[in-house]
């Protein structure tokens, strides 16, 4: 139930936020097409914890900040190696342990380190994960599984 | 104040392009495919994140900085998705080719 | 500042072509459309800011819809045309 009001929330979010007419007609085309979505989802089978994750709302913020730090940390090393060229990089393939329990914990594990440029997950499956690196640093630093603390963390 | 937002907003512009440019530099530079995603990774977060701040300081308060917030989520969560699939694909490839070499 | 993002952009795309047509492997080439597809619609959005017609954002957000699907799109076709290519040679 939770779940169907928060994608109903998201949805007419994005109706008022694309629209800009607020008037009779539209508000009421708007409110039909954030029902007939809401609908097809069910049928789908979609509306649930996985495609609306609010258990994990609280310790959002937190796990974001520390991201956007590590992004753009990684992203001013990968620029300097850009310009210096490439002899300064040594790309490799490593395989590490996934600890997460959730699939929407491996998702979000993965994704994180696809969003770091540095690293970029190939492979996911139930227990591992291989991560092709632009340097042996950025693998090394991976593997220290300070980013897989941090998600089991979201995770509870 | 108004001169200041403006300030604030073409370093940022500038500072995107910037880290653009680099991103396909590097795309254009590295040697194999997958070194080349990361290079484009740079263009796909920090570089696309800085131009659309600079935007969204211009736009004020309105909806169309709603509209600029929405473009900058969805391509924060589309882009891993798709960097993903391709070196999923990229490494499928390269394993097959591998194998195609020792059946040989 | 806009007028300069905008050349930076063009540039830009300019060499995703470059990549795009010196490929080697077809990967190259969707990833040099992918980063096409980003800056298009940065430069749109961006546009929408130089010419003073915000409305030129909600095609840039569809831009971004289309961009992200036509990847996957390519990419299953590639997939699955060679699993099928892999069935073929293992009948033989």
């Amino acid at each position: 139930m939770k779940h169907t009001v928060s994608i109903s929330a998201l949805l007419a979010t994005i109706w008022l936020a694309n629209s800009g007419h607020y008037t009779g007609l539209l508000l009421s085309f708007g409110v039909v097409s954030v029902a007939l979505v809401v609908w097809v989802c069910h049928r789908m089978d979609v509306v649930d914890h996985e495609s609306q994750p609010i258990h994990l709302t609280r310790h959002l913020p937190r796990y974001y900040s520390w991201l956007v730090v590590q992004i753009i940390i990684s992203n001013i090393d990968v620029v300097k190696r850009i310009w210096l060229g490439s002899s300064t990089i040594s790309p490799g393939t490593r395989r590490f342990p996934v600890g997460q329990k959730t699939d929407i914990g491996r998702v979000v594990y993965a994704n994180s380190i696809n969003l770091t440029p540095g690293t970029i997950s190939v492979e996911l499956s139930d227990s591992e994960v291989l991560v092709h690196g632009l340097t042996q640093a950025n693998l090394n630093d991976l593997d220290a599984g300070e980013m897989s603390r941090r998600v089991d963390q979201l995770e509870k | 104040m108004n001169d200041a937002i403006e300030f604030l907003s073409g370093a940022l512009l500038l500072l995107g392009s910037f880290l653009i440019f680099t991103g396909a530099l590097g795309v254009l530079r590295f040697p194999d495919t997958l070194s080349r995603m990361h290079a484009a990774g740079v263009t796909e977060t920090l570089a696309t994140t800085l131009l659309l701040m600079g935007l969204m300081l211009l736009a004020g308060w309105s909806l169309v900085l709603l509209k600029l917030i929405m473009i900058l989520l969805f391509i924060l969560f589309t882009s891993p998705t798709s960097s993903h699939a391709l070196a999923k694909a990229v490494w499928r490839h390269q394993e097959h080719e591998t194998k195609g070499g020792r059946h040989d | 500042m806009l007028a300069v993002t905008t050349f930076t952009l063009l540039l830009v795309m300019a060499m995703a072509m470059v990549r795009g047509f010196a490929g080697p492997s077809i990967f190259d080439r969707v990833l040099a459309a992918n980063l096409f597809g980003t800056k298009t619609v940065l430069l749109i959005a961006v546009l929408g800011f130089l010419f003073g017609r915000p409305e030129f954002l909600d095609i840039a957000l569809l831009y971004a819809l289309m961009n992200f699907i036509s990847v996957i799109a390519i990419l299953r076709y590639f997939e699955h045309t060679q699993k099928a290519e892999e069935g073929r040679s293992a009948d033989e």
